[in-house]
Formats: structure tokens, C-alpha cells, sequence
């Protein structure tokens, strides 16, 4: 074989294994978005598996530990709800209701261990909302006063 | 007023541009000189245009000009100068424009200093560039359009993004990536024009390019670490780094322009990679308008995509004209760039630059990869994925370390073929370097893999790097009896590209032992505290002092002061705060670095009571973190002594210049290996 055809095949070995190993990286490496009821739907096969849940924090469910710092509520998509357990605070303005994307995985004890806790909104900031008040969070704070 | 003004300034250059373009094509084509100058001309009236329209937009801001729907958009009466100024780039008109106005300032700067030189590489180049702003023209009077009449006038603006106004770096940041960004238009440009023009055969286009690929990618390292330093400064969450895709954005040309800046060398000292090259510098490009794209099409959503829009199919249709046609062009060129060296040896300078090239392409390939899958995945199959760190970081590891190792390779071994005992002298000696790192890094704690191996490595390319400063030093200390300091001075002048590559290397050095010490010994707590409570966290302690509030103009800010104690005194304070923007329902997260030479102590206030009864504040102690910053600096301060040509190139008048060889043989130069 002439060099240059030995260039050609020693390239086309070395694009193959270099495509073969992302591929492989890529498959396992995937996290799927999934809403509590797609989650649920994959039965045992969604166990332990890296995934990001989106959904609503159910109204009256959300239960925060300071001492201990666990925070546990469940994630639902009205078909389907989903308990999150996370160590760690919750943003300041994690309210009932509000739109989450959790990442973690689903024990089988059906109880889904967070790792991260996104708070959903769109990329177009926007102004409160009616009935959002987050003053309410701080203006005792306001003082006018320290550094 | 000021908006019709600017308008019209816009479309006057998208009219002026497209004539420009037309005339300097059909100039060169009928050798028409003087319709070339008219081309030239273009170009600096463009940039006056674009200029005119920058400012205006400035000016509208400052003013609080409502009418204007930019600043309606972004402008608010209760944000501080500072932050209005640089708002021109918070959003996304105003990036385009500001794009727009940076792409002006370099074609004005490449056509005045090349304007007298023979041949058709700067006409093509110029007819390249204005074919380049042509685009943005067409999006600054469309899509992106700043500067829509808004009617009736608001009273007031919600103000910029308040991620974007809360930290100063926000300044520069932006403005380093577009020099950064823009100016791989440049090289880009030579390499249509040296493929137009049939100056590609000559190496001598590598050699003009070269210093303005330099400028952008100077300018592109330290956007990249200023990008990091944001992050870490403002997001909050203590890391720099998440493979996220706006950061991969600006990191992928940076790889391949990393690259091109070692393969060029192997074109001008041995004739080879020509058809490579003129691949890097396209792909280059290709990967900032990609960028581009990416950040601010809305495709990804993330604090740099504002809008969701049109814009998004002027990119990919710009994108696909820009592959077709280069495509086309270097598939036609590729018979003229036949090697006319060949690889010697394998133990040569040679080999360590193709492996060199071959590992930045793998690493950019799957840094692309993982960037578009979720994004091919979405489009193709309307599944909802996201590629993980994991992926990247189990993929680009193994090249990082090689890359790292071979920084040290190749500046010990010379051109052409090394002899076993020159290996054996220059290549043993490093591996000290490698094994005090790597004891190093063992005995704090370190136990990944890669993170020894980093060590080591950075130990062994340290070693070989300095070793090169100190051969040359000593050689001209015995041989002129030159002092020490005068020896480094007339060392670094008489190569200033070869040993500003070697500070480079060294910056890159310290940027990955920050890195790897950072990751790996990053610990980290939160605690609910009461006024008075202390924290401890790897040996640091800290206390909250107080939790207070206070009402600033454009927004209102809680923070918690907290005294780090050390043997019973307070040595330090910082004040971790959240601030509440009227335009967010969510606070702005606002962390406090406290960074010392060994590390940083991370402060950010998670969540605090009403009453300011108790807060909780997560630290987190990471080693060398500044190391990262310095490093970039010393990267930065590398490409700046590598930017000056040797000698001050004197311009002949073109008349007489003779036509440039066909083939340029490599002249060894003093202070070469």
C-alpha cells in the first residue's frame, strides 16, 4: 500500500473509534426530561436512572426541616405526583404551585432523590405576577439602616 | 430623532456594503484598481455608519429614550449609568449592532494597514468581510431591527436582564467576546481571499493572517476566563465551568483556532498541513457564527437567549451558505496544496503538532456533539433530553491530560528528526517536574486519576517550558556576557512568537492546576444560623454577624454579614446578599468570594427569615481558584508577545514589490531550535 493509502485507512480507523466512543458516551450519558406520569409509566425501568422531572409543586405538600435542612414535597403533572426528597434549601421563593424541573433519580421506594432543584420561568424575565409578592419576603428587613 | 437617524445610518451601510462587495468583485475580476479603492472605501464608510448608529443607540439610552424600542425594552430610569451604558449589549439587538460596529472596527483596521499591499489577497479579503457585515446589515434593519419606533412612548423601561446587571464583569465579558468572536472573521477573510486570489499555493497569507488570529484568539482566551469569573462570581452555585452550551459556544473555535496556531507552524517550517489549515481557519469561523447562533436565536434556554424570533433561520440559512461555499472553494483548491515537505521522523516537533491538532479536533467534535444532540434529538424525534457533565467530562479528560502532557513534548523536541540521545537529554529531565507535582497532589488528598495525572503533567510541561527560557538565557549569558534580565529580553525579542507560545503554555498551566485543585478538593456546607452561630467548614470558621436589608434605587438587597474567626478574632467579613428586582419574582442570588493565593471562601446566602432570626448561608472552600484567573492573564500577556512580528515589516510601494514566490522555503531563525 502507497502512504497515502495508509494515511486514509489509519484516519478512517481512528474517526470510527473516536465516533464509536461518543456514541457509547453519549447513550449513557443521556438525561431524559420526563413529567411524573411519563416517569411512572416506565415501571421499574425508571429506577435509579439520572433524569430531570418537571411538573407543579403540589399546593400543601411541601414540608422543610431548617434543623435537619431536608425538604421533601411532590412534584404532580395532574395525572400523576411523584414525592421529592432533598437535602440542601429551598430557593428563596419556592413556593406551592410554581413550575420545578428536578434533577435526580427514583428509588424503589418510590421516592425521588433530588441532586438539583431548578426553578422554572421563562427566559423572558417578567415582572411579579398578580398575587406574587415578593416584597412580602423582605420589607421587614428594610431598615435603611447598615452596611 | 435619534432613532431615525440611526436607521437610516443602517440602511444606508446595508446599501453601501452590498455596493461595495459588487464593486470590489467586478474591480478585481476586470482589474480595475480604482473600483477596488471604492471597495476600500466601503469599508471605512461602513464603519463610520455602524459607529454613527452605535453611539446613537448609546446616546438613546443615556437619555432614556422610550421611543426607541431597544431601550424601551431594556432601559429602565432607576438603573445606574454604568449598567444603561453597557446594556447596549444585554440584549439582542444591541449585540448584533455592537457585533455589527466590532466587525467594522477590524475590516477598517485590516484594509488601512494591508490597503498598499500587491496582489488580489486583500481586494478578495475586503470583498469577504463586507460579504460578512452584508449579513449583519441585513439583520440590523430586519429581524433585529434596535431600533423600531415604539408608540406610545413608555413612561419607563423594566431595565436590563438583572442576572446582567449585577455584577461588573458584565463590562467586560461581552465586549472581550465579540473582539474575540468578530475578529475570527479576519483570518477567515485572508483564507477566501488567498483561495480567490490563488495566493493560496504561497505560505506567505499564513504569515499576514497569523498576528490578526492571534489578536482574536488573546481576546477570546480572556473572554473565556472572564466568562468563568462571572459565573463563579454571580450564578451562585461556586463552580466556573458546567459545560453548558453558551460556554461551549465560545470555547469550541477557541480549540480549533488553538489548533491552527500550532499547525501554522508546521505550514511555514515544513510545508505541509496546507489543505488542514485552510480547514481550521474556515471551521474557526464557522463555529463563532454557529456560536452566534446558539446564544442568541433563543435555541437554548439560557440567561444568553433573549427573544425567540426569525432570527434564528437567518443564521442557519447564513451558516449553510458559508459551508457550501467554503466547502466547494477548498475542495477545489486541494490539488494546488500538496504537501512539498514530508514527516521526517516521529520524534520530531512535527509529530507532537499533529497529535496536538488531532486531540483539539476530537475535543472540539465532542464538544460540538454533545452541544447539538439535545438539539438534533428535540428537532429529529421530539424527545426532551440533556447531555450531561458526565459525558463531557468522561470524553475530553483523557485529551486534556495528553494535551497537557504534550505542551510539555513538544517545545523540547526540535524540527526535522531527533536523535535517541537528544530525546533522552531533553525529554528525562521533566519527568522531576512530574513526580514532585504528583507527590504533590497524593499527599494533600488527591486520589482521581485525573487529577494526579494533571498534577504530573503540569509538573512535566512547567519543567520542559522553563527549561527552554533557561537554555537560551544561558546560552546568551556565556556566549555575550549578557546580565540575566537583559539575557530574557533579547531572548523573547529576537522570537517573540515562540517564547510568547511558551507563556502561553504556562498560563494554560496554571489555569489547569486551579482546575484540578479546585474539583478536587472543593468542600462544601450549609447551615441555618442564628445571629451569633458559626459554621465550619475545612477548617474555616465563620459567623453570622447580622442579617439586614436595604432599599436601593433599582432594587432592594438582603445580605448577611458574616466574620470569619480565626484563633478567636475576625480576620475577614463578607456579606453574601440576594437582591430583589421589581422586574424578577425571584432574587438575584449575589455570593461573596473571600480569595487569598490558596484559595477561595465562598459565601451565598441561600435563604433568610423575615424577622432576620436566622439565615442560611452555604460555604464553600475551594484551593487555587484565583490560580485560574492568573492564569488567564498570563495566557493573555503570552498572545501579546506573540502578536509582534520579529521586525517591523516595511511597506514597500506596491510597484515595486516582487511577486511573491511560489514557494517560501523555511529559513531557520535565530533562536530556533
Amino acid at each position: 500500500m502507497s502512504k497515502r493509502n495508509w494515511a486514509i485507512v489509519v484516519g478512517a480507523i481512528l474517526v470510527v473509534t473516536f465516533g464509536w466512543l461518543l456514541y457509547g458516551g453519549l447513550n449513557k450519558n443521556v438525561v431524559f426530561f420526563l413529567t411524573p406520569k411519563e416517569l411512572l409509566a416506565k415501571g421499574t425501568a425508571g429506577y435509579d436512572v439520572p433524569v430531570q422531572l418537571g411538573g407543579q409543586v403540589k399546593p400543601g405538600t411541601v414540608q422543610w426541616n431548617e434543623k435537619t435542612m431536608h425538604l421533601q414535597f411532590e412534584v404532580t403533572d395532574d395525572s400523576a405526583t411523584v414525592v421529592v426528597h432533598e437535602t440542601g434549601a429551598p430557593p428563596q421563593m419556592f413556593q406551592p404551585g410554581m413550575g420545578v424541573v428536578v434533577g435526580g433519580k427514583l428509588g424503589r421506594d418510590n421516592v425521588f432523590q433530588a441532586t438539583n432543584l431548578m426553578v422554572k420561568h421563562s427566559n423572558e424575565y417578567h415582572p411579579p405576577k398578580p398575587g406574587e409578592k415578593p416584597e412580602e419576603m423582605y420589607k421587614t428587613l428594610i431598615k435603611g439602616s447598615t452596611p | 430623532m435619534t432613532g431615525l437617524l440611526a436607521h437610516d445610518a443602517l440602511m444606508v451601510s446595508l446599501v453601501l456594503v452590498l455596493v461595495g462587495a459588487i464593486m470590489g468583485t467586478l474591480g478585481i475580476r476586470g482589474r480595475r484598481a480604482d473600483w477596488v479603492q471604492i471597495a476600500f472605501g466601503t469599508v471605512y464608510g461602513n464603519f463610520v455608519l455602524v459607529t454613527v448608529a452605535t453611539l446613537a443607540m448609546i446616546y438613546a439610552l443615556v437619555t432614556h429614550d422610550f421611543s426607541i424600542s431597544y431601550v424601551a425594552q431594556v432601559g429602565s430610569r432607576e438603573t445606574p449609568l454604568f449598567y444603561t451604558v453597557i446594556s447596549l449589549w444585554g440584549a439582542l439587538e444591541g449585540s448584533i449592532l455592537f457585533w455589527a460596529w466590532v466587525l467594522g472596527a477590524y475590516s477598517t483596521a485590516v484594509v488601512f494597514i494591508n490597503r498598499k499591499r500587491a496582489g488580489n489577497l486583500v481586494p478578495w479579503a475586503s470583498v469577504t468581510l463586507l460579504v460578512v457585515a452584508l449579513f449583519f446589515a441585513i439583520l440590523l434593519v430586519g429581524p433585529a431591527n434596535p431600533f423600531h419606533a415604539v408608540f406610545p412612548v413608555p413612561g419607563d423601561g423594566p431595565g436590563p436582564n438583572p442576572l446582567l446587571q449585577n455584577h461588573i464583569l458584565m463590562a467586560v465579558h461581552p465586549p472581550l467576546l465579540y473582539l474575540g468572536y468578530v475578529g475570527m472573521a479576519v483570518p477567515f477573510a485572508f483564507a477566501m481571499g488567498a483561495m480567490l486570489s490563488g495566493e493560496v499555493v504561497s505560505d506567505d497569507w499564513i504569515k499576514i493572517t497569523r498576528p490578526y488570529l492571534l489578536v482574536s484568539w488573546g481576546f477570546l482566551s480572556a473572554a473565556i476566563i472572564a466568562g468563568m469569573w462571572w459565573s463563579y462570581e454571580v450564578l451562585g452555585w461556586g463552580g466556573y465551568w458546567a459545560w453548558d452550551p453558551v460556554e461551549n459556544a465560545s470555547f469550541m473555535p477557541w480549540l480549533v483556532a488553538t489548533a491552527f496556531l500550532h499547525s501554522a507552524m508546521v505550514q511555514e517550517r515544513r510545508g505541509m498541513l496546507r489543505l488542514w489549515n485552510l480547514n481550521l481557519m474556515v471551521g474557526t469561523f464557522v463555529l463563532t457564527i454557529l456560536g452566534t447562533f446558539l446564544t442568541r436565536s433563543g435555541i437554548l434556554s439560557s440567561v444568553h437567549s433573549f427573544t425567540q424570533g426569525p432570527i434564528g433561520y437567518y443564521f442557519l440559512v447564513f451558516i449553510a451558505v458559508v459551508l457550501v461555499v467554503t466547502l466547494v472553494m477548498v475542495a477545489g483548491n486541494s490539488d494546488r496544496l500538496r504537501s512539498t515537505g514530508h514527516l521526517e521522523s516521529a520524534a520530531s516537533r512535527e509529530t507532537v503538532f499533529l497529535l496536538n491538532n488531532l486531540f483539539l479536533t476530537a475535543f472540539m467534535f465532542t464538544v460540538l456533539i454533545g452541544t447539538l444532540f439535545p438539539l438534533v434529538a428535540e428537532a429529529l424525534r421530539g424527545l426532551k433530553v440533556t447531555v450531561g457533565e458526565p459525558f463531557f467530562n468522561k470524553m475530553t479528560l483523557p485529551l486534556i491530560v495528553s494535551l497537557i502532557f504534550l505542551m510539555g513534548v513538544g517545545p523540547a523536541l526540535p524540527w526535522g528528526a531527533a536523535s535517541k540521545a537528544d530525546m533522552k537529554a531533553k525529554l528525562l529531565p521533566p519527568f522531576a517536574g512530574a513526580v514532585v507535582m504528583a507527590v504533590i497532589a497524593l499527599v494533600t488528598g488527591a486520589r482521581n486519576p485525573y487529577a494526579v495525572l494533571t498534577f504530573a503533567f503540569v509538573g512535566y510541561a512547567a519543567f520542559a517550558n522553563f527549561r527552554e527560557y533557561w537554555i537560551g538565557m544561558s546560552a546568551r549569558h556565556a556566549a555575550h556576557d549578557e546580565g540575566w534580565a537583559t539575557a530574557l529580553v533579547r531572548l523573547v525579542q529576537g522570537n517573540r512568537r515562540r517564547y510568547g507560545g511558551y507563556v502561553a503554555h504556562i498560563g494554560i498551566l496554571f489555569v489547569a492546576l486551579g482546575i484540578a485543585a479546585s474539583q478536587s478538593f472543593r468542600t462544601e456546607r450549609e447551615a441555618t444560623l442564628k445571629p451569633g452561630e458559626s459554621l465550619t467548614v475545612a477548617g474555616h470558621t465563620a459567623r453570622l454577624k447580622e442579617v439586614w436589608g436595604r432599599q436601593e434605587p433599582q432594587r432592594a438587597v438582603i445580605g448577611a454579614t458574616m466574620e470569619v474567626v480565626e484563633n478567636g478574632k475576625v480576620v475577614a467579613t463578607a456579606d453574601p446578599r440576594m437582591n430583589f428586582y421589581p422586574t424578577q419574582s425571584t432574587p438575584v442570588p449575589t455570593p461573596q468570594v473571600i480569595s487569598s493565593i490558596g484559595g477561595d471562601l465562598y459565601f451565598n446566602l441561600m435563604a433568610f427569615d423575615q424577622n432576620g432570626a436566622h439565615a442560611t448561608v452555604k460555604l464553600i472552600v475551594q484551593p487555587l481558584v484565583p490560580w485560574i484567573w492568573f492564569g488567564g492573564g498570563i495566557v493573555v500577556l503570552g498572545a501579546i508577545i506573540g502578536v509582534f512580528p520579529k521586525r517591523r515589516r516595511r511597506t514597500a510601494p506596491a510597484a515595486v514589490r516582487v511577486p511573491v514566490p511560489a514557494v517560501v522555503l523555511p529559513i531557520p531563525r535565530e533562536g530556533e531550535a
